[in-house]
């Protein structure tokens, strides 16, 4: 178990380590940022200046050391646009998005996981239809479109829901349901098969034939064998639904960390996208280390492979 | 064996009658157990031999009444343990007999156990859940049955996974589940498939072992003639749904009477002849849900006659407790 969660706390750090290379790589790629803060009427001294402060006349490893240093140390550089250090701006909007993804994780397994199990039980019945249209508008309505289809029926003509921003505490629940819809219905689908699966085994047959009563087969033999393939998933959602709400939060212009992103983006702010996509990719990677703790608490043939 | 005489002195504990267990298919009723009726004494090893889809298995799940419903259904019949019909007892009364009066080991090793629970949980659920005891002295019954089963350092063990261990120990486990709260009968639906020929002849030798130390009364089910000859002292064959031929091991390999029985007996190889090709029954198993009114295996038989697709045989009494429905008993 120990050496499971170095092995799986150093992969964590190599990942960081080669997003950060990429992420270099890219930005010099992406063109020359003195372009970007000086123009037309700059002299040939602030050109030069400039080279020195950003240490562009240094070699490009040594360059990459100076970004690795500053950004372990949580530094930066300046956002272009609002003129102070990026990751200050990142740390303003980052409670709306954690609040954001938090609440459409929720909504994924609130209404997946049960929908699912229920599906796998009563499979064939009404309720499994109703899971099944549930999870086909989920998997194929694109989320900018059932964003507007949920404000329209449920802002607009119920009135029920404020229609956009983050004023009350009832603004969260559309960008909420828009965002964790998709995963919501994957969830439903994975457990759904998983839980099918299960009940035809060998085991949940042994069990029975044990005198295993059937709510106990269900919620303890079989849910936590199908929960392995939904805990896979449900990484890789913790880690988009946080990180992949671009779309969600300029639907419902939600003041989170995909707005700014998409701000800085169409602003050419490079210093402040490049901060944002290393939380980003901090939050996601957490995320995935998160999840295969929870796996080796759940299987065995993990904890102790 | 040699107990044969004491053994048919002993007090029937589970009685079969006309048991019928059907399924609703897309294709139709499909006729899986068609009245089958056999009887079970204490201490006595039944075995149930015939083809994949020849009913063996549903059989035994009816008895347990495991039959996964719908599409299963037992539509007519009774299962009697001990004179209490189990067809009719309620879901719940059932969950209380199960494993502990009528237990159950599984075909495959590799597949039958829980692999998230340790073998020390999965060997105590069915204790607990049957024996109102402290946890203490459950864990002192698991290592005192894993023991029996002949698992070495049962008290690590204990706390092991299924993958930690191999195949035949995994087989022995689920045997210890079987026998863990002594039940009266133990159904054996064939045990020792995937196990290497080594490891099945001691995992046999254990059986009747654990058998013959509580006069569990044992239903073997296999398709494995080799088997049936080693363990047990009577044998039912079946064929489409249907028992065809029944009667005392000696007795069916000595005076194999229906056809079926004897194709099955002339495709075990044998040691001293050398052959060149293994004898097969021509052509296929019916299909369960289309069955014409004769005898089912009538279109494979070499001694058919006319009558055999006009009508199903009865049963003809052969000698005490031999019986084969085929009309060319008659």
């Amino acid at each position: 178990m120990q050496r499971y969660l170095v092995r799986r706390i150093l992969l964590a750090l190599v990942t960081l380590l080669a997003v950060s290379l990429i992420i270099f790589v890219m930005s010099r790629a992406a063109g020359d940022p003195r372009h970007v803060y000086l123009d037309d009427y700059s002299t040939q001294e602030d050109w030069d200046r400039l080279t020195e402060t950003l240490g562009l006349d240094k070699p490009y490893y040594y360059q990459y050391g100076i970004f690795l240093g500053s950004a372990l140390k949580g530094d930066f550089g300046q956002s272009i646009k609002e003129g102070r250090p990026s990751m200050e701006v990142i740390i303003e909007r980052l409670p709306a998005t954690i609040q954001l993804g938090t609440a459409a994780f929720a909504f994924s397994v609130i209404v997946g996981v049960p929908l699912g199990i229920l599906s796998a039980v009563k499979r064939g019945t009404f309720l499994d239809m109703t899971g099944k249209i549930i999870a086909l508008i989920g998997q194929s309505a694109p989320v900018f479109w059932l964003g507007l289809m949920l404000v329209f029926l449920f802002a607009v003509r119920l009135d029920w829901l404020p229609p956009y921003g983050r004023q009350e505490i009832s603004s969260i629940v559309l960008p909420a349901v828009a965002l964790g819809w998709f995963y919501a219905a994957a969830n439903l689908r994975l457990l759904r098969s998983a839980m099918l699966n299960v009940l035809d085994s060998e085991y949940v047959k042994l069990a029975r034939a044990k005198g295993v009563s059937n709510n106990v087969i269900i919620w303890k033999h079989s849910l936590r064998n199908a929960l392995i393939p939904v805990l896979t998933f449900a990484g890789i959602t913790l880690g988009s639904l946080v990180t992949g709400s671009l779309v969600v939060e300029t639907v419902f212009a939600w003041p989170g960390l995909g707005q700014l992103a998409i701000q800085a983006l169409a602003g050419n702010d490079y210093p402040l996208l490049q901060a944002v996509v290393i939380v980003f990719t901090l939050m996601y990677v957490t995320a995935a280390l998160l999840v295969d703790i929870m796996y080796a608490y759940i299987d065995p043939r993990i904890r102790y492979g | 064996m040699s107990t044969n005489s004491t053994i048919k002195d002993n007090p029937v504990v589970l009685q079969v009658e006309g048991l019928k267990t059907y399924f609703e298919t897309r294709w139709g009723t499909v006729k899986a157990v068609d009245g089958v009726s056999f009887d079970l004494r204490k201490g006595e090893t039944l075995g149930i031999v015939g083809e994949s889809g020849s009913g063996k298995s549903v059989t035994m799940l009816s008895v347990m009444r495991l039959i996964p419903s719908p599409p299963g259904q037992i539509v007519e019949g009774r299962v009697l343990l001990e004179g209490q019909d189990l067809v009719d007892l309620s879901e719940k009364e059932m969950g209380a007999i199960r494993g502990s009066q009528i237990a159950l080991i599984i075909q495959d090793p590799m597949t039958s156990l829980n692999p998230v629970f340790s073998i020390g949980n999965q060997v105590g659920e069915a204790i607990k859940i049957h024996q109102d005891i402290p946890k203490r002295t459950v864990l002192q019954q698991v290592l005192d049955v894993l023991r029996k089963v002949n698992i070495p350092a049962a008290d690590t063990r204990v706390r092991d996974y299924p993958h930690q261990m191999s195949g035949g120990m995994r087989q022995r486990v689920v045997g210890a589940i079987g026998i863990s709260c002594e039940p009266m009968v133990l159904i054996a639906d064939e045990p020792t498939t995937s196990l290497d020929v080594t490891i099945q002849a001691q995992y046999l030798k254990l059986l009747k072992e654990l058998q013959e130390a509580s006069d569990i009364a044992l239903i073997f089910i296999t398709h494995d003639f080799g088997i049936v000859a080693k363990m047990c002292d009577r044998v039912a064959v079946m064929y489409a749904g249907k028992i065809v031929e029944m009667g005392d091991v000696r007795d069916i390999f000595n005076n194999p009477s229906h056809p079926y029985t004897e194709a099955l007996l002339s495709s075990v190889p044998k040691l001293e002849e050398d052959v060149d090709r293994l004898y097969s029954i021509e052509g296929q198993p019916p299909t369960l849900h289309d069955l014409p009114p004769g005898c089912p295996f009538a279109p494979r038989c070499q001694y058919v006659r006319d009558k055999c697709s006009q009508s199903y045989p009865p049963q003809f009494n052969l000698t005490d407790g031999h019986y084969a429905a085929c009309w060319r008993l008659e």
